[in-house]
């Protein structure tokens, strides 16, 4: 694959070099002279020196044969703005784009600008995760496709806990695709039983969470719906 | 009317204080405290005595956007210092707050085209400054300076 990454910063400049690692073309756009001259040391003609907001800087970079643009630069705006150029005026199939602040998440969603990779977001449902104040993490939502994965700890009065998978009321759509036991995982079959205490990765639609917390005796989460990784 | 004006430069500036000596209502929002200085830079009375508003923070924040009237603006004008903020700024004033009249500068020609082909209302004083600049070199036109503000 072609790839145009706009931003040398610790996050471009890393990506670059595993994309290179895995045999793929890289250009590197970075604004900043000294940091362009420091990454040129190592990347030689993979970074271009520039404006990767200027449509000429991401013509020069050869946008119109890229197959993927990675917009992450430390400006939000920026990061927008390239996204929705190489997808919208470059006609470039994959875009991705860094939000620096979560609170911008909402603005790259208005614009279309998917997907879109929060750290501090991510940091924050880490920290959900590895501190559950209530029973219930969003893990993922895939917002185009109508579909979240969410993970619950089954609490002890749950209707869930001692019944097997099969006999769960599962809303249509829910599946159950993983159960993690006293610290290892696995995939459960029609026959296995839920104890309390275990967590499970669930795939659902949206819509349906409230019905599958129910199930699970879990509490919703306080945070649901921030960001999205879809 | 009522006209929010996003980043008060010398652009942002002159353009409020016109607007509201022709009697509309004005909103201000810039990042700086200090712009306010600019508004009131050869007028006889403060802003606010103008009746004008002034609300700090950053265009791209939803909260400095409410503070600063945009959901009851009937024109947005964005006229930061920086291109992007502006045409992004612009897309959310039309698509989440529905304002029925943005008005943006880019000062960069090529994205200037091609967000007014995507029906952004832009803006851009580095072309005019080119059309007025070749016009002076090819002919005899006299090229006069509008009035400021």
């Amino acid at each position: 694959m072609y790839i145009i990454i706009a931003g040398a910063g610790k996050v471009g400049w890393n990506l670059a070099r595993e994309l290179i690692d895995e045999q793929h073309e890289v250009t590197l756009i970075e604004v900043d002279r000294n940091r362009y001259l420091t990454v040129e040391d190592e990347l030689e003609h993979r970074i271009q020196h520039g404006d990767a907001t200027e449509l000429w800087v991401l013509e020069r970079a050869g946008i119109v044969r890229a197959d993927m643009v990675v917009a992450v630069t430390g400006d939000d705006e920026d990061n927008m703005l390239i996204s929705q150029v190489a997808k919208e005026k470059y006609l470039v199939e994959h875009t991705i784009a860094r939000a620096n602040n979560p609170r911008n998440l909402e603005h790259f969603e208005l614009l279309g600008v998917r997907p879109v990779v929060s750290a501090t977001d991510l940091i924050l449902r880490l920290i959900e995760h590895e501190v559950p104040h209530h029973g219930l993490v969003h893990l993922l939502d895939l917002r185009q496709e109508q579909l979240e994965i969410i993970e619950v700890e089954v609490a002890e009065d749950a209707p869930a806990a001692g019944s097997s998978i099969g006999e769960l009321e599962l809303p249509d759509g829910c599946l159950v695709v993983s159960v993690l036991r006293n610290g290892s995982g696995f995939v459960p079959k029609a026959d296995t039983r839920i104890e309390a205490g275990d967590e499970v990765l669930a795939v659902l639609n949206p819509g349906d969470e409230p019905d599958v917390c129910r199930l699970f005796g879990a509490y919703r989460a306080g945070r649901d719906g921030a960001g999205t990784a879809g | 009317m009522f006209v929010v004006i996003v980043g008060c430069g010398r652009v942002g500036s002159a353009i409020a204080k016109r607007m509201i000596r022709q009697g509309h209502e004005v909103s201000v929002l810039d990042e700086n405290p200090e712009a306010h200085a600019l508004l009131e830079h050869d007028m006889d009375q403060t802003w606010e005595d103008a009746g004008g508003r002034f609300t700090v923070g950053t265009a791209l924040e939803v909260e400095a956007l409410h503070g600063a009237g945009i959901e009851q603006a009937d024109v947005v004008v964005c006229s930061t210092d920086g291109d992007n903020t502006n045409i992004i700024v612009a897309q959310l004033a039309k698509k989440r707050f529905q304002v029925p009249k943005v008005v943006v500068r880019v000062l960069d020609p090529y994205r200037a085209e091609w967000y007014s082909e995507q029906g952004l209302q832009t803006v851009c004083p580095t072309q005019v400054a080119i059309d007025m600049l070749t016009e002076a070199v090819m002919g005899d036109v006299d090229v006069v300076a509008g009035d400021i503000g």
